[in-house]
């Protein structure tokens, strides 16, 4: 056992380092800084991955020959904590983290030769069409129906939650193309040209006034049969290879650790209840030190998941054990944000932050009142509800682990 | 004992809740908060002229209902579970509560009763956190009256209200004052909350005033009157709870997965049963609080403090609760519940975080 970094890993950290203060200018750094949710806006996300694209950094996870790094599960875990300690915004993952490894593991020549290199470049940014009104945790009672006419599938139906398909000028869809006894078979996997006529994105305002999902109205939308990835009637296998391609390779802790230090710098500028500054507060204090032993926890468990995916072992119950855990602290550690912001944490004020996408509650144009940190407690504590509720339930990844407990 | 309520707070209730529903219904309410002014002038005229019931608390030789504190927090709640964002804790509780301590305030009373009076409470200050007691902003006697100068935080209503309540010190005393809004020297920049509100940070810069400013002066007068508008505050988030349960409860009877009603997994319903238990708690410790309101200074404050940590507790376990089992729904502007978990979480931290009153209260507690 080993929990140190390599001097190679230290080597390779010290070059993104090098690479990220070459090449982040202030604005982006602020845009990453500053977020509101957890999601980037797509205009500095695409002009950062423009400068990642010209390095060959837009795919760590990739495999080379597909214009990937080749990085080990390490070097990739290095690379994301250097990028948010940096500032950097994440580039969208629905290209690169989700279609991507859709295309490059179940994809035809034609299709990779085609979307992967525009995917890189961010050419094409993309969205996803998966979950529907009465499809959300049950996923697999999908019905949004595509319909053979010969060269073509001809698709009718409605997606929900589709993050920036208002952006977005691709989206991967999972479609019914036939209803047999199991659920999960007659689905395919889409690619759908979001210009296609019959296409219709409308807003979905979040609670904290952002419109970053989008509802997908699709009406007999024409859809080449060469978009088909994989078999028709097999997307549920692509869909779960793409869950399963990266696995080892993600982490909350690198970020929480961030999150925590942004909190603990405030803490140090702004009055706690007992008259000296709040991270003097004994009750404070104690709150930030329970999180951050919480995080120093997960991020062990991180490494030794990390470590077992490189020797090919992928116990079943890690990436919901992960997914539960990380989501809870950074949600607990929104609330600790917003006890820091104190009363100013009262007021709607997305300006000072930068939101992923068109704010459409009432707000000032310009200008905040109080600190910075204090304006972007509210959103980040209000978007981060999402966290136990997307990518499956907190719920529903309990019951999948008590499943492979065998209880 | 009896913790029943009279025929005429059932009535005052069901009238309440009936008049708000036609008049105030979600979208109207929803309306309103976004408009320009970010409120709705005719309802606040109907809510004086129709129901009277902006002078619940005002001593009926004022022209006031004459109401007592349990009067007062019964239309709390039910403005609560509307939603409402018109200013009637700050002026309605506050405002007459403090208009009412001063003594010989009549005319000012009556057009609080009246709808023509509107207040704001300006008592929180960047420096200050949540201590209600402590301002930095200087009232000075100027032998023909009062001069104020500072800088006042987050102040709910204020864009639009006509007067402003407004925490002070004169040499080592806590004073409150009452100040119009038009006021030569007072500056206001506005913006929204994020329950949808209207506030403003408030700016004092040389604002002169009448000796007759003066309505309430000292620490124990000040933290009288926050623990009155601390106690109807809870009253409030009890009315939006109970909204965020009645709806999560509907809500997951309806909505079917794996070919069932969620509402029919155990898992969601223990955590309904914690929701429904965290609210009657704070509906416990509400009660606990509006009855001593009266009693000894000690009494009083440690009952509030108790109420405020029970009640922002529950806020938060049945605000994000309502959320997670709303599911996908429960992160859109579209579904109710994602109002009343914003509004539930301003309550936690208005007039002091959990964490000030766990502190205060157990001051309180080794003070004994």
């Amino acid at each position: 056992m080993e929990i140190a970094w390599s001097a190679e890993e230290i080597a390779f950290r010290d070059e993104v380092r090098a690479f990220l203060t070459e090449k982040l200018t202030d604005e982006l750094r602020a845009s990453g800084a500053h977020m509101t949710s957890v999601y980037a806006d797509p205009g500095h996300a695409r002009a950062w991955q423009a400068i990642l694209h010209e390095k060959g950094w837009v795919a760590p996870a990739w495999p080379v020959e597909h214009g990937g790094t080749g990085w080990s599960l390490a070097q990739r875990y290095i690379w994301q904590r250097e990028r948010i300690a940096a500032g950097a915004p994440p580039v969208s993952p629905m290209g690169v983290q989700m279609c991507g490894p859709a295309i490059i593991g179940h994809g035809s020549d034609a299709q990779k030769a085609f979307f992967l290199p525009r995917m890189l470049s961010g050419e094409h940014f993309w969205c996803q069409g998966y979950s529907e009104t009465g499809s959300g945790s049950d996923l697999a009672s999908l019905k949004c129906r595509a319909e053979d006419d010969g060269d073509h599938l001809v698709v009718t139906g409605q997606k929900l939650w589709s993050t920036h398909a208002h952006a977005a000028n691709w989206g991967f869809f999972l479609v019914r193309t036939a209803t047999l006894d199991r659920p999960q078979q007659g689905i395919t996997f889409l690619l759908i040209d979001m210009a296609s006529p019959g296409v219709t994105v409308v807003p979905t305002v979040s609670p904290a006034g952002e419109n970053i999902q989008n509802e997908i109205f699709l009406d007999a939308v024409r859809v080449p049969k060469s978009n088909v990835v994989g078999a028709i009637g097999d997307g549920w296998t692509v869909a779960k290879y793409l869950l399963e391609f990266e696995r080892g390779g993600s982490a909350y802790a690198p970020g929480l650790q961030i999150d925590l230090d942004e909190i603990e710098q405030f803490a140090g500028e702004v009055r706690g209840d007992d008259g000296g500054r709040l991270i003097d507060d004994a009750a404070f204090a104690d709150a930030i030190a329970q999180a951050r032993i919480d995080v120093l926890a997960l991020e062990v468990f991180e490494f030794r998941a990390m470590s077992d995916a490189s020797a090919g072992r992928y116990p079943h119950a890690i990436p919901s054990l992960m997914k539960i855990r990380g989501t809870e602290l950074q949600q607990r550690i929104t609330e600790l944000r917003l006890l820091a912001a104190g009363r100013y944490g009262m007021a709607y004020q997305p300006q000072a932050g930068v939101s992923a996408g068109p704010v459409h509650f009432p707000h000032a144009d310009d200008g905040f009142v109080g600190p910075r940190e204090a304006a972007i407690a509210p959103m980040r504590y209000v978007s981060e509800r999402a966290a136990s509720i997307y990518a499956g339930t907190n719920e529903i990844q309990r019951n999948i682990i008590a499943k492979i407990m065998g209880l | 004992m009896d913790f029943s309520f009279t025929d005429d707070q059932h009535q005052l209730r069901d009238a309440l809740r009936g008049y708000l529903e036609r008049e105030n219904g979600f979208s109207a309410r929803t309306a309103s908060a976004r408009s320009a002014s970010g409120w709705s002038e005719s309802l606040w005229r109907g809510l004086a002229e129709d129901l009277g019931i902006l002078g619940v608390g005002v001593a009926e030789t004022a022209g006031g209902a004459g109401g007592n504190a349990i009067d007062m927090m019964v239309v709390s709640e039910e403005l609560g579970a509307n939603l409402l964002v018109e200013p009637f804790l700050e002026t309605s509780v506050i405002g007459a509560a403090a208009l009412g301590a001063a003594g010989g305030r009549e005319a000012e009373l009556a057009a609080i009763v009246s709808g023509a009076m509107r207040c704001a409470f300006a008592w929180a200050e960047a420096e200050s956190r949540f201590d209600p007691a402590a301002p930095a902003t200087a009232a000075t006697g100027t032998g023909a009256g009062w001069r104020i100068d500072g800088r006042k935080v987050v102040v709910t209503a204020a864009p639009y209200v006509t007067h402003l309540l407004v925490t002070a010190r004169d040499s080592d005393e806590p004073v409150l004052l009452l100040v119009e809004a038009d006021a030569a020297g007072l500056s206001l920049q506005n913006y929204p909350t994020i329950d949808g509100r209207r506030a403003a940070d408030v700016l004092f810069d040389a604002v002169s005033l009448p000796e007759a400013a003066l309505l309430l002066r000292g620490e124990e007068a000040i933290e009288r009157l926050c623990d009155i508008a601390t106690a109807m505050l809870g009253a409030e988030a009890l009315g939006v709870m109970r909204v965020m349960l009645d709806d999560t409860i509907a809500f997951t009877k309806e909505r079917r997965q794996f070919g069932q009603p969620i509402a029919s997994f155990q898992v969601l319903q223990h955590r309904m049963v914690d929701m429904y238990m965290q609210t009657e708690l704070a509906t416990s410790a509400v009660y606990r609080a509006v009855l001593s309101l009266d009693a000894a200074p000690a009494e009083r404050a440690r009952a509030v403090s108790a109420m405020k940590v029970t009640v922002a507790g529950a806020c938060r376990f049945v605000g994000q609760n309502a959320i997670q089992l709303h599911g996908g729904m429960g992160m859109t502007d579209e579904v109710r519940v994602s109002h009343y978990f914003r509004r539930a979480t301003v309550i936690e931290s208005e007039f002091g975080s959990a964490d000030y009153h766990r502190r205060r209260f157990a001051a309180l507690s080794r003070a004994d």
